[in-house]
């Protein structure tokens, strides 16, 4: 049996080739993107750098909740996961990468290279000027240069020191012959902390990248429903890869449960996700309180993304209850792949809901080679470093304690 | 010809279905086995067919979308339309957001109560029943396995039994 991936000259190619188009796509989209429409001021290539972040944030966010996720198979010392951990652990390897994009937009931002946050506008904060906004100088404090990015470089650099951690005590615990497990409860005791501090951070993350768009807006559910979405699109990268490595001949001590667990995984997130989401819209419209509803009321009544909005709830709930509901679909591995894929897309559309309204306003594209190209270009670079990574390590862990346990899993 | 009820106890899962295993592989039928607590994986070596229960649950779950579904139309719109929050009266669909909390909790309510009364009633559990438990012993460490053999049969039953590491076997 073949325990050590091989990353193919064709997916190389194939991963080139993708990122290739997201180059054109880059150009393409900053050169295209230079018109300045009236009614939005400071507009400087918002579209291009819009993408830029929801591409990066949604990337990011699957390499994060996989981290997530690889921290929970550890603190829970769960048996089933163990064969598909060096899937897991290949997902979170993109993590500094999708950080350091993050960052990268959060420092240009800063320098006043594009003007997505509002916030970030010296002007807003001069009594006097065109762009002065007393509710922004509220905050002024939450968003002043030291406590924002002293946040932002706190969680960045904490949690991509957890992710190199795991993976660098896994690798460890192959080679030692140990059979106390001493580096595995480690890991147990390193995921316990790092679940700790994600628990506080991943929500304080989500209200500093993303709920800061619309500045003006708060939501308590935002935290949660941001982390639902990257948890579920982790969960589908894993299952997707994990069938497919099956399929060209690995991973042959993958049970058939384990898969079967997948599917319960993506069931009950997307469940999460679709709660957390109508939850969110039901308290705002029900209460209908100026401030709250302006963040729906932009979305579905003043910039026309009506479908896009519907569509996506639509969707992301509706496919994986109707097709993964009975037992007979989570052991299938076309059903998976189908409502698998489809909604991975559709929570890229969810990232692009959060985003684009704020950042766009009205002037938004979808199936342009702008949104089409950028998207194609971040999948190959994922798939590039998820890929590479998977070839650099065995794909059966050695010397776990639970290793025996997942491959004899019976559900 | 008579037949005889057969006890075969394990102290431990894995050697029950080993034992399982061997007695189905002599073409016998296993009748029943009694445990502490659920072994996976011993259902389709003995053949217990796929439950219903999902099913049952699912109809249930529909009947209690629909039960508050009706219940709210009734109470707010049809017998005495009431305004709440400024929301648009005298229409279901329009309202539509506010009712999806209740729909849900009266779902979850019915296919859990029910799907649970359901299996009470199909495995006969309830206060005052006989138990069909043959040995106490399988409420606590005991792994029991129910077997009803021809005469003929008894003896290499018992050696399947003991080689497989049953702990007892007892004949009634």
């Amino acid at each position: 049996m073949n325990q050590t991936f091989t990353f193919t000259d064709k997916a190389k190619r194939f991963c080139y080739v993708l990122m290739g188009i997201g180059l054109v796509g880059l150009i393409w989209g900053y050169v295209r993107d230079s018109y300045v429409p009236g009614e939005m001021p400071n507009y400087s290539h918002n579209r291009f750098w819009a993408n830029l972040l929801v591409n990066s944030f949604f990337f990011m966010g699957i390499s994060l909740a996989g981290t997530f996720f690889l921290a929970l198979q550890y603190a829970a010392e769960a048996g089933w996961s163990i064969t598909i951990k060096r899937v897991i652990e290949a997902v979170t390897c993109f993590l500094p990468i999708g950080l350091g994009l993050m960052l990268l937009i959060l420092v240009l931002g800063k320098f006043g290279v594009h003007h997505l946050y509002q916030w970030m506008n010296p002007a807003v904060y001069e009594k006097g000027n065109a762009a002065y906004d007393p509710e922004i100088v509220h905050k002024k404090g939450y968003f002043s240069l030291a406590f924002f990015f002293g946040r932002t470089l706190m969680y960045i650099m904490v949690w991509g020191f957890f992710q190199r951690l795991f993976r660098k005590r896994s690798l460890e615990a192959d080679l030692s012959g140990d059979s106390n497990y001493l580096v595995h409860f480690k890991n147990v005791r390193s995921a316990a902390i790092f679940l700790v501090f994600f628990g506080f951070t991943s929500s304080a993350m989500s209200w500093d990248w993303l709920m800061s768009l619309d500045v003006h807006w708060a939501s308590t559910m935002y935290g949660w429903y941001t982390f639902a979405g990257m948890w579920i699109s982790a969960i589908i990268t894993i299952t997707i890869l994990t069938i497919w490595l099956r399929g060209q001949g690995y991973l042959q001590d993958v049970q058939q449960s384990t898969i079967h667990d997948l599917g319960k995984w993506m069931f009950a997130v997307s469940f999460l996700w679709s709660y957390l989401y109508f939850m969110q819209f039901m308290l705002i419209w029900y209460t209908n309180v100026p401030e709250e509803v302006t963040y729906f009321y932009d979305r579905i009544h003043e910039f026309g993304y009506r479908w896009t909005m519907w569509l996506a709830f639509a969707i992301n709930f509706s496919f994986p209850m109707v097709m993964l509901m009975s037992r007979d679909a989570k052991r299938n591995k076309s059903f998976l792949l189908f409502v698998g894929s489809c909604i991975f897309f559709f929570h890229w559309l969810d990232v692009f809901n959060m985003v684009m309204p704020a950042t766009v306003h009205q002037h938004w594209q979808l199936f342009r080679p702008t949104e089409v190209f950028m998207f194609l270009g971040f999948l190959g670079l994922f798939l590039f470093v998820v890929l590479s990574n998977l070839a650099k390590a065995p794909l059966m862990v050695k010397n776990h304690p639970y290793l025996e346990e997942s491959k004899h899993l019976h559900t | 010809m008579s037949k005889v009820t057969v006890h075969g106890i394990y102290d431990d899962d894995e050697q029950l279905k080993n034992g399982a295993i061997k007695i189905v592989g002599m073409g016998l039928h296993v009748k029943e086995v009694f445990s502490p607590f659920p072994v996976h994986g011993i259902d389709p070596i003995i053949g217990v067919k796929r439950t219903l229960l999902p099913i049952t649950s699912f109809i249930y779950g529909c009947t209690g979308a629909l039960l508050a579904t009706w219940m709210m139309w009734y109470m707010m719109i049809s017998d005495w339309p009431t305004e709440i929050g400024g929301k648009p009266n005298f229409t279901y669909l329009v309202n539509w957001p506010a009712f999806i909390p209740i729909t849900f909790e009266s779902t979850v309510l019915c296919a859990a109560h029910g799907m649970a009364i359901t299996f009470f009633i199909r495995s006969w559990l309830m206060p005052g029943v006989t138990p069909k438990n043959p040995d106490l012993r399988t409420t606590d460490n005991k792994f029991l396995m129910l077997l009803e053999v021809n005469q003929d049969d008894l003896g290499r039953v018992q050696s399947a039994l003991k080689e497989t590491g049953a702990s007892e076997v007892n004949v009634q």
